[in-house]
């Protein structure tokens, strides 16, 4: 009932403004991105400038709708997946062409999952179909109809068709030949990116009108944040995709109605320590870290709140989980996050021998508790946090070094040497099933942060949140996977191997000009109805 | 000059093979990868594990003429460069023509002028210019939309200010300038007769070192302004820890200063040999 | 003239001054945050206001000047040593040296040297205190830096062995070591003095964005480096002016320098 009210509203706001639409022919939507893309194979994406041009230019089967994060047909009219979760057949939308003019059938989708699924890609997208050992099969069945089966049960098989952009297999433009609403028309690396409306794209509005309204995109590489932030206030870009805190209240105070804060997003900033047994760590340490009551007691004397409000200027809440409450369906909400108690941190030090010594803490043979942590230099958030986590630390006797690094060496101490103690960093999350985070959770995983790639699980609880990670996999049942996963979440809050600290709102700068913008939590957040964007002048309607 | 061209590109691709983080991928952190994609990611660098196997593999191709393809960019090196190394020469030329102008006659007004203001004021100057960080004099240029490329000569031009007024000021010390000056000769002549074939071999050795300071002011300029030249490419290739395109560009940097050195002492050569 | 290098003498003296005794002067810890007051306007208690954190930023403004205005001045004088060293030996001695060091010089002004900066952070341990950090960071600067200096001096050193009162003093039998330290050495100072001042700034800058790199000055240290990144986020600047007072002080302490010691140069 309540998705059927909001798509009746989404529907009203794109008739609306469809009426206000009038002459587009011409118009071209602006904005930056950080970096160049580092694909343009769409079946290789795994940066976010070249999701910007996946997203573009891709037509998918399903789309994951970012504001109602339920799933919509696209290229596929129908979809059914199997009693087993191994399979899934789509009916297939027809009288759909390439923007080349080639036709588009179920072979292009044979054509498309094939490559995909080739294990010497090391596809990003099609590793995360790999649920077992053994090939995957495609059936066409129709002209418009094929089946895809794979060997084991896959969870939440359906939404992962969310990132497959479909290819054709006999366009002699290979993958420049795109089924989404606009094709690469000219890139300048390290400039630019323009792209044009694709002419043979099959989406109209509800008035007959042929999508997408924008005649082409510009996308201008900019590292920069405060340039992007200058071109955006001298009009020269039309939005700003993800804007940070301090950009965000100096636009709210000079221009109130371009600046958005759309709420928590998905992405958390965590902190964890080094747990793993062959480190180049003195014994002590790795047996400090190994304990959960110090990481417990770390996490209840680090003032949360005092993040979000300082470093974030309150654009972001205490995390309490991986899972954010942005994720409708998947966040616990019968977690509360770690609350701020530092005699409480004390006396759960003192349960394993810790004690103040002239302000100082000492572990159980007189070892002065210091150690570093580790973060990406560049990153202003963390940095400020890494200082403030310093100074709550250094109130309960414990001397925190704050050490910056270029990632790539940031990468090799914490996946190849393990020369480190604590890491600070922030993981952009994508997915919202947690299904995409087996290799952090699994204690095989080699993205399992704090013991990687474990041979046999280290602990206990490890041991129990494998099984419960391996269960909500093969169970179909969305909620009993939800069960296994808020259990997971239990142990997790309660071991603190991961010690979540802040949950960042998503926040983003749109142009007056711009018109259907609905910011979401969801990347792209600004753009994600791109389709349906539309460029008018101030009160044109 | 070819020894030490060679010599150049092969530290240089030591110093980057050395470095922790080469050979690493961000994408590593991708949760979705599977294991066997993990190790293929690692394992796509270790063609260039073994170094000097690396390096002379990578020397005999470039006898070939083939610079290769970029790692980070996937694009051709050949390409890159002839895309971007115009651009740089403008920036740098046009960078060096205003730092050198500036720099030269604000010395000699500072050495040949007796009222302690100017002295005064064109330090001041020289010392605001090289006090302000390169970023906040880029960004600074953004904001008024003035172009970028004129940074670069505001990096270098105190540079050159000061030890041309150094240089300019000893050689006006030397007794026979003083001389002629007490002699009641005008303070041109005295600048181009006496004081400035005194300074010229240390001007020119400057001039030659000037080169490569500016290349060096290119790369934060460039950045922040925007500008797609070799100084952007060469912090795009350092971040991407993107080897071979390194290699070719610190050969390339080593290239312009060896010659613009040598051409430096060339023209010093008759000169001081006239002097002499 | 007079006067205004004696304000510059007593203004020197005055920063030095508060700087050593920073812990009596300042108002706060540089390292305390006033969480209930981050990025405020000054006012009587914080003079300069707070930082983005609520430190008191004048306080890390004399503490960063402390950390800075001895170490820099330390890695100029290496840098500079260094320059003279190689590249007057190189102009004095002439020949093979020359080449050998002069091919040496154009190396080291080509070489990327960050990748060396990110090897040295690999090889300090992670728990090294802030200050050490900073003195590495330093040391190495001035180890780096020599290399531009040294093409000019070897020339001018080339230049002073063909002049006419070296070639008198040959004549009338001179030492090597008496040409060197009575003729040569004097007359490369001003050379020197231009290395050395340009360095100071120079090396203050570079420290600042070799933190990217883990080194340098580590969080709470300040540092004027430090201090000046606050302006790279510029969009902040035309509202909060104040942030300036560490680039204003920087410029007025290196011109300071300046005029004292140019006029002793000259009375010399």
């Amino acid at each position: 009932m309540k998705e059927n009210l909001i798509r009746a509203v989404l529907l009203f706001t794109v008739l609306a403004a469809g009426l206000g639409v009038s002459a587009q022919s011409g118009s071209q939507l602006r904005f930056c991105i950080r970096a160049d893309p580092k694909t343009l194979n769409p079946l290789l994406v795994d940066d976010e400038p070249s999701e910007t041009v996946r997203y573009l230019t891709g037509g998918v089967l399903l789309r994951l709708n970012r504001s109602t994060q339920q799933l919509e047909p696209e290229l596929a009219t129908a979809w059914r997946v199997s009693r087993d979760g191994r399979s899934i057949s789509f009916t297939l939308r027809q009288n759909v062409w390439f923007s080349d003019g080639t036709p588009f059938s179920a072979g292009d989708v044979a054509f498309t999952m094939e490559r995909l699924m080739d294990p010497s890609l090391h596809s990003p997208t099609g590793d995360s179909f790999r649920s077992g050992e053994g090939k995957v099969i495609t059936k066409v069945t129709g002209k418009d109809q094929i089946t895809i089966v794979f060997p084991k049960p896959i969870a939440g098989l359906d939404t992962l068709f969310d990132q497959v952009a479909i290819m054709s297999a006999r366009s002699p433009r290979k993958e420049m030949a795109v089924l989404g609403p606009y094709y690469l028309a000219d890139y300048k690396a390290g400039s630019y990116l323009l792209f044009n409306r694709n002419p043979n794209y099959w989406k109209h509005d509800s008035a007959g009108r042929q999508l997408p309204y924008i005649d082409s995109v510009r996308i201008d590489i900019e590292p920069n944040r405060d340039i992007e932030l200058l071109r955006f206030m001298r009009g020269e870009i039309d939005f700003i995709n993800s804007l940070d805190a301090e950009d965000y209240d100096r636009l709210a105070a000079q221009a109130p109605h371009t600046a958005v804060d759309a709420e928590v997003s998905l992405d958390a900033e965590q902190m964890w320590f080094n747990e793993v047994p062959e480190s180049p760590l003195p014994a002590y340490k790795k047996a400090w870290f190994a304990s959960a009551d110090f990481r417990q007691a770390i996490s209840e004397s680090i003032h949360r709140q005092d993040l979000a409000r300082v470093v974030f200027r309150g654009h972001a809440q205490p995390a309490v989980s991986w899972i954010s409450p942005a994720n409708k369906f998947w966040f616990d909400a019968g977690l509360a996050p770690q609350t701020f108690d530092r005699k409480a941190a004390l006396q759960t030090l003192a349960r394993d021998g810790f004690h103040l010594q002239n302000g100082t803490l000492r572990d159980r043979d007189g070892h002065a508790v210091e150690f570093s942590v580790i973060t990406n230099a560049g990153n202003e958030y963390r940095e400020r946090m890494a200082a403030m986590i310093q100074q709550d630390l250094a109130d309960i006797g414990i001397r925190l070094n704050v050490v910056t690094l270029d990632f790539p060496s940031l990468i090799a101490r914490i996946t190849r040497t393990f020369d480190y103690e604590a890491c600070l960093l922030g993981f952009v999350n994508n997915d919202l099933d947690p299904d995409s985070q087996m290799s952090v959770w699994l204690s095989s995983g080699e993205n399992h942060a704090w013991n990687p790639a474990q041979k046999v699980p280290a602990t206990a609880w490890e041991a129990r949140i494998d099984a419960l990670m391996r269960t909500q996999a093969l169970t179909l049942d969305r909620n009993r996977r939800k069960q296994a996963v808020d259990q997971v979440q239990e142990i997790v809050r309660q071991q603190e191997p991961m010690i979540y600290l802040v949950n960042q709102d998503a926040m983003a700068a749109v142009s007056a000009r711009l018109r259907n913008v609905h910011v979401v939590v969801l990347r792209p957040q600004v753009y994600w109805n791109i389709d349906q964007l539309a460029i008018g002048n101030r009160g044109a309607r | 000059m070819l020894i030490v061209l060679v010599l150049g590109g092969f530290l240089g691709a030591t110093l980057v093979r050395l470095a922790p983080g080469y050979g690493i991928d961000e994408e590593e952190l991708d949760t979705r990868l599977s294991e066997q994609s993990v190790q293929a990611l690692r394992q796509s660098h270790a063609t260039e594990e073994n170094l000097p196997r690396f390096y002379f593999g990578y020397l005999s191709k470039l006898l070939h003429g083939d610079l290769g393809v970029s790692q980070s960019l996937h694009r051709p090196v050949r390409q890159l460069l002839a895309e971007r190394f115009p651009e740089t020469l403008k920036s740098v030329g046009l960078g060096l023509a205003l730092a050198w102008l500036a720099g030269l006659s604000l010395a000699i007004a500072s050495v040949m002028s007796r009222l302690w203001i100017i002295d005064l004021a064109t330090g001041l100057l020289a010392s605001i210019l090289l006090c302000v960080p390169a970023a906040v004099l880029a960004l600074l240029f953004v904001i008024a939309q003035a172009p970028g490329r004129l940074v670069i000569g505001l990096i270098v031009f105190p540079k050159i200010f000061y030890y041309a007024r150094n240089l300019l000021a000893a050689s006006a010390s030397l007794p026979h300038v003083v001389t002629a000056r007490a002699k009641g000769l005008g303070g041109w002549r005295v600048l181009l007769w006496h004081i400035l074939p005194v300074a010229g071999p240390q001007l020119l050795a400057l001039a030659g070192v000037s080169i490569s300071l500016a290349f060096a002011a290119a790369i934060p300029v460039e950045v922040l302004c925007d500008i797609p030249g070799i100084g952007q490419l060469a912090w795009q290739a350092a971040l991407g820890r993107d080897l071979g395109l390194l290699v070719i560009l610190t050969m390339l940097v080593t290239l312009v200063t060896l010659v613009a050195n040598s051409g430096a002492e060339l023209v010093a050569q008759p000169l001081r040999s006239g002097d002499a | 003239m007079r006067r205004i290098r004696i304000a510059a003498i007593l203004f020197l003296a005055v920063v030095g001054a508060t700087c050593l005794m920073a812990n009596l002067v300042a108002p706060d810890s540089y390292a305390h945050q006033f969480r209930d007051i981050p990025d405020a306007t000054p006012s009587l208690h914080h003079l300069l206001g707070t930082d983005d954190l609520g430190r008191d930023r004048f306080s890390r403004l004399l503490y960063g000047t402390r950390v800075s205005l001895l170490l820099a001045p330390a890695a100029a004088l290496l840098s500079s040593l260094l320059a003279a060293l190689l590249g007057g030996a190189a102009g004095f001695v002439g020949g093979w040296l020359e080449r050998c060091v002069m091919a040496v010089t154009d190396l080291f002004l080509a070489m990327p040297w960050l990748f060396l900066l990110i090897t040295v952070r690999a090889l300090l341990p992670l728990n090294v205190s802030p200050l050490v950090s900073v003195a590495i960071t330093f040391a190495l600067l001035g180890c780096l830096g020599w290399a531009a200096a040294a093409r000019v001096v070897c020339a001018d050193a080339r230049a002073l062995c063909g002049s006419n009162f070296v070639l008198l003093a040959r004549a009338s039998g001179a030492s090597g070591f008496h040409l060197l330290w009575r003729h040569l050495i004097p007359n490369l100072t001003p050379i020197l003095y231009a290395q050395f001042w340009i360095s100071i700034p120079v090396f203050i800058l570079t420290e600042a964005n070799l933190g990217i790199l883990g080194l340098g000055v580590a969080e709470p240290l300040p540092s004027w480096g430090g201090l000046l990144r606050e302006l790279e986020s510029f969009s902040s600047l035309s509202a909060q002016p104040w942030k300036f007072a560490p680039l204003i002080l920087l410029i007025v302490t290196v011109s300071c320098f300046h005029i004292a010691v140019r006029k002793q140069e000259a009375w010399a």
